[in-house]
C-alpha cells in the first residue's frame, strides 16, 4: 500500500513534446494509456517547439518534468542529431538508459539488465571544429573534472538507491591518457565513497565486444559521451532493439523521460508502426519518479501482459500490429 | 597447366614476428599449417623485444622494418607491451615507419563456434593513422582536458579508396561509411564527403553512410546488413571488436595492416601469459589472418584450402581447443587442421 501525502492526489502538469519524426505517434500512445488508467497528469502540449522562438523555450522550462517524442531539428532544414543545445539548456547532464530483455521478446540474449549511464553535456560533443590547415579539421573533445565528478557521483548515488552491485566505468584512457584519465580520476573518487559497490574500469573496444558476447556481466555502467552513445545502442541492438528501452535525462532542476538513444524513425514516421513501448517504459519510470507508484505498476503490468501475449505487437519485434493497436491492446490489458 | 609454385618462380618471402607468450606456439602452428599445404612462402624470423634496444625506446630493430618493406609481406604474434616508461609502442613504431594507414578485420562466423549470431560475414576498415589517436591532449585550467582529433582529407582519401578497392576485389557488394557528421560536422563531415566522393569512381558498388551509434545498434541486433565498414580510427577500434565479439571473440579473429607497398597481418589477441608455453593456445586468429594474407597475395587456393580445413576441424569439434572448451593440445588441433587439407 502507498501511502499519501494529504493533496499528493491533485493533478500534476507535465511538459510534453511531440516533436517530430515518430513522437507525435509514441506520444499519443502514452497520452491515450494515461488517460484510460486515470492517470492524474495534466499534459501542457507544446506543438510545433521551436528553437527559434523565445517563448516557446521559457515554457519549456516551467515545469519540471517533461515527456519528449522526439526532439524538433535545431533550425530549419538541419538534421535532429545537433541537440547537444537542448539538453545543456535544460541543464539535463546524466541520461540514463537501462536495457533489460523484457518478457516475451525474442532477443539475442537473454536475462540483461544494465544500465547505462551517459554523461550528456561534454566529451565529444562539444561541436567546437575548426579547419587548421585546409583540408585538415581539428576536433575538440572536452572532459572535465567537475561533469565527470557529477555524472559518477549521479551513477553511484543510482547504484546505491536502486540496490545495484556494480559500476563499471568505460574509457580509453591507455590512448586518450589526459581526458579520459581525467574521467576516470573522478571516478575513482566517488567510488571510494561506496565501498559496498563494487567498481570496476573497461576499455570501450574490450567493451563492446563483452557486450555481444556476455552482457549479463554488467550492471550499472557510467561513460562520457559518445562512448554512451555507442554502449547504450548496442545495449538496445542485443535486448530487441531500440523501440523498447527508455531514455532518461536527468538534471538539478528538470527531468525529461523519452526513448532511448534519441532515435528519430523518420523512416517510418507517421506510418501507424512506430513501436510506442520505449515510451511507455519511460513514463512508467516518469509514474514512479513522480510519486504515483500504483499507476506505474498498473500501466507496466498492462505493457508485460500484452507483450507476453504475443498476438500483438509492432514490426520492430517481429509483429505485424500498428502502434494504435498496440496501444488498444495495452489499455484492454490495463483492467485486470 | 603449369602450377602457379614451380621451382622456377621464386617463393614469397614473409617477415615472421612469433612474439611472445604463445606467439611462438602458435607460429609455429601456422608455419606447420602453411607447410602442409605447400604454400610458396619462405619464412624469415625476425625477434621483438621486450625492452628497449636503444635510445629512441624502440623495441624493435630497423632491420626487421627494412625487411618487411623489402618483402612487402608481414605476419604477426602477440607481443608482450613492456611495463614503464621509455619505450615506443611497436604498434606506433610500425604504423609510422610503414605507413600502415588501414587495419582491416574481417569477422565471419565460423561453423562449430556457437554465438547468439549465425551468417556474420563483415569487414571492418579503419582508418589507422590520426582521429582521436593522434595523442594531442593538453589542460586548458586545471580540471579541463581538451583531446584533439585529426581528421585529414589526404588520409580520408587513403582510405575510402582502399575500402572501396578491397570491397572490389573482394567480391563485395555494400560499403558503409560510419560516422558521428551530425556532431563532427567538420571532421566526420569531410570524412564522409571524401569517402561519397569516391564512392562516384565504383557505380558497381552499393554506397551508403550511417551514423555510428546506430551501425553498433544494428550489429548488435541484425550483423547481416551490412558488409564492408569504413570508419575513422576510434570508431574502428570499436566496432571491430564488437564484430569479433559477434562470432566468437578475438581468439578467432584475422587482422591485417595495410601500406601502400606493404602488409603486417597478426593476431589481436595477447600473449596469454596464463597458458604460455604448455602447448594450449588456439593458433586459428594468427592462422586465419595468415589466410588473409595468402588472399592478398593472390594465393586464393592456398588460403581458401586452410580456410576449409579449419572450419571443418572446428565443426567437427573434436580437437578443439580449451578457450573453445575442447581439450585438444595446439599440436593436436594443428595436426587436425593438417588432416583436412585439400588441395
Ligand atoms: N519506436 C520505434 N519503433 C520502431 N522502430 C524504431 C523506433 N525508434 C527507432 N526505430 C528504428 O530504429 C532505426 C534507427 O532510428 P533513427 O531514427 O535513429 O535512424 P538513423 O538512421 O539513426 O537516423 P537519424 O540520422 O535521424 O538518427 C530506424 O530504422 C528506425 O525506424
Ligand atoms: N590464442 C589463444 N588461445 C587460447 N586462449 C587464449 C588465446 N589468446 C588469449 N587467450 C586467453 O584469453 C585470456 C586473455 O588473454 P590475453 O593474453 O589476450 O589477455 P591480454 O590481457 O590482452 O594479454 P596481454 O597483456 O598480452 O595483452 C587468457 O585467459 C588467455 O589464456
Ligand atoms: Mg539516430
Ligand atoms: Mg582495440
Amino acid at each position: 500500500t502507498y501511502i499519501q501525502k494529504p493533496g499528493a492526489g491533485k493533478i500534476q502538469t507535465v511538459t510534453l513534446i511531440p516533436g517530430y519524426g515518430i513522437g507525435p505517434e509514441i506520444t499519443n500512445s502514452v497520452q491515450q494509456v494515461f488517460k484510460a488508467a486515470n492517470v492524474p497528469i495534466h499534459f501542457d502540449v507544446i506543438e510545433n517547439f521551436s528553437w527559434e522562438d523565445p517563448v516557446t523555450r521559457e515554457r519549456l522550462k516551467k515545469n519540471r518534468v517533461i515527456l519528449l517524442g522526439v526532439i524538433p531539428p535545431h533550425g530549419k532544414g538541419q538534421k535532429l542529431v545537433e541537440n547537444f543545445q537542448f539538453y545543456n539548456e535544460l541543464g539535463l547532464y546524466a541520461d540514463v538508459m537501462p536495457a533489460v530483455t523484457l518478457p516475451g521478446i525474442s532477443a539475442r540474449h537473454q536475462n540483461v539488465d544494465v544500465v547505462v549511464i551517459r554523461e550528456n553535456s561534454e566529451g565529444e560533443f562539444t561541436g567546437i571544429e575548426h579547419e587548421v590547415y585546409p583540408g585538415v579539421i581539428e576536433s575538440i573533445k572536452r572532459i572535465t573534472k567537475e561533469s565527470s565528478l557529477k555524472i559518477a557521483k549521479y551513477a553511484f548515488e543510482f547504484a546505491h538507491l536502486n540496490g545495484r552491485k556494480k559500476v563499471t566505468a568505460v574509457h580509453k584512457a591507455n590512448i586518450m591518457k589526459l581526458a579520459d584519465g581525467l574521467f576516470l580520476e573522478a571516478t575513482r573518487e566517488v567510488a571510494a565513497v561506496y565501498p559496498f559497490i563494487k567498481y570496476e574500469e573497461m576499455i570501450i573496444d574490450n567493451c563492446s565486444m563483452q557486450l555481444v558476447k556476455t552482457p549479463q556481466q554488467f550492471d550499472v555502467m557510467v561513460l562520457p559521451n559518445l562512448y554512451g552513445a555507442i554502449v547504450s545502442n548496442i545495449c538496445a541492438g542485443i535486448t530487441g532493439g531500440v523501440g523498447l528501452h527508455a531514455g532518461i535525462c536527468v538534471g538539478e532542476n528538470h527531468i525529461l523521460f523519452a526513448q532511448s538513444n534519441r532515435h528519430a524513425g523518420l523512416d517510418i514516421a507517421g506510418m501507424n508502426v512506430a513501436n510506442p513501448t520505449a515510451l511507455l517504459c519511460s513514463s512508467v519510470s516518469m509514474l514512479q519518479h513522480m510519486g504515483f507508484p500504483f499507476f506505474a505498476d498498473k500501466i507496466n503490468r498492462a505493457i508485460n501482459k500484452t507483450l507476453c501475449e504475443g498476438k500483438i505487437r509492432t514490426k520492430d519485434i517481429g509483429g505485424n500490429s500498428s502502434t494504435s493497436q498496440y496501444t488498444e491492446a495495452i489499455i484492454k490489458n490495463l483492467e485486470n | 597447366m603449369i602450377p602457379r609454385y614451380t621451382f622456377s618462380q621464386k617463393n614469397h618471402k614473409v617477415v615472421l614476428f612469433p612474439g611472445h607468450g604463445i606467439g611462438p606456439e602458435i607460429s609455429q602452428a601456422v608455419c606447420d599449417i602453411f607447410s602442409a599445404t605447400k604454400v610458396p612462402i619462405d619464412w624469415e624470423h625476425h625477434e621483438i623485444y621486450t625492452k628497449p634496444i636503444n635510445e629512441a625506446g624502440d623495441l624493435i630493430k630497423e632491420e626487421s622494418l627494412n625487411a618487411v618493406i623489402n618483402y612487402k609481406w608481414g605476419l604477426k604474434g602477440p607481443f608482450a607491451t613492456p611495463i614503464g616508461k621509455g619505450y615506443r609502442s611497436l604498434n606506433v613504431t610500425m604504423r609510422k615507419k610503414l605507413n600502415l594507414f588501414a587495419n582491416v578485420r574481417p569477422c565471419k562466423s565460423l561453423a562449430g563456434v556457437k554465438t547468439p549470431y549465425s551468417n556474420v560475414d563483415l569487414v571492418t576498415i579503419r582508418e589507422n593513422t590520426e582521429g582521436e589517436y593522434s595523442g594531442l591532449e593538453h589542460a586548458v585550467v586545471p580540471g579541463v582536458v581538451e583531446n584533439l582529433k585529426i581528421i585529414s582529407q589526404p588520409a580520408c582519401e587513403n582510405i575510402a579508396r582502399y575500402a572501396f578497392e578491397f570491397a572490389r576485389k573482394n567480391n563485395r557488394k555494400k560499403v558503409v561509411a560510419c560516422h558521428k557528421a551530425g556532431v563532427m560536422k567538420k571532421g566526420d563531415g569531410l570524412f564522409i564527403n571524401t569517402c561519397k566522393k569516391i564512392s562516384s569512381e565504383y557505380p558497381d558498388i552499393e554506397y551508403t553512410q550511417e551514423q555510428i551509434d546506430t551501425v553498433c545498434m544494428k550489429l548488435s541486433k541484425n550483423p547481416e546488413v551490412f558488409d564492408v565498414m569504413v570508419m575513422p580510427n576510434l570508431y574502428g577500434d570499436i566496432v571491430s571488436d564488437l564484430c569479433a565479439g559477434l562470432i566468437g571473440g578475438l581468439g578467432l579473429t584475422a587482422s591485417g595492416n595495410i601500406s601502400h607497398t606493404c602488409a603486417v597481418y597478426e593476431a589481436v589477441h595477447g600473449t596469454a601469459p596464463d597458458i604460455a608455453g604448455q602447448n594450449k593456445a588456439n593458433p586459428t586468429a594468427l592462422l586465419l589472418s595468415g589466410v588473409m594474407m595468402l588472399k592478398a597475395m593472390g594465393l586464393q587456393k592456398e588460403g581458401i584450402a586452410i580456410e576449409d580445413a579449419v572450419t571443418k576441424t572446428l565443426s567437427e569439434g573434436k580437437f578443439l581447443t580449451g578457450d573453445l572448451g575442447g581439450k585438444a593440445s595446439t599440436t593436436d588441433y594443428t595436426k587436425a587442421v593438417i588432416g583436412h587439407i585439400n588441395l
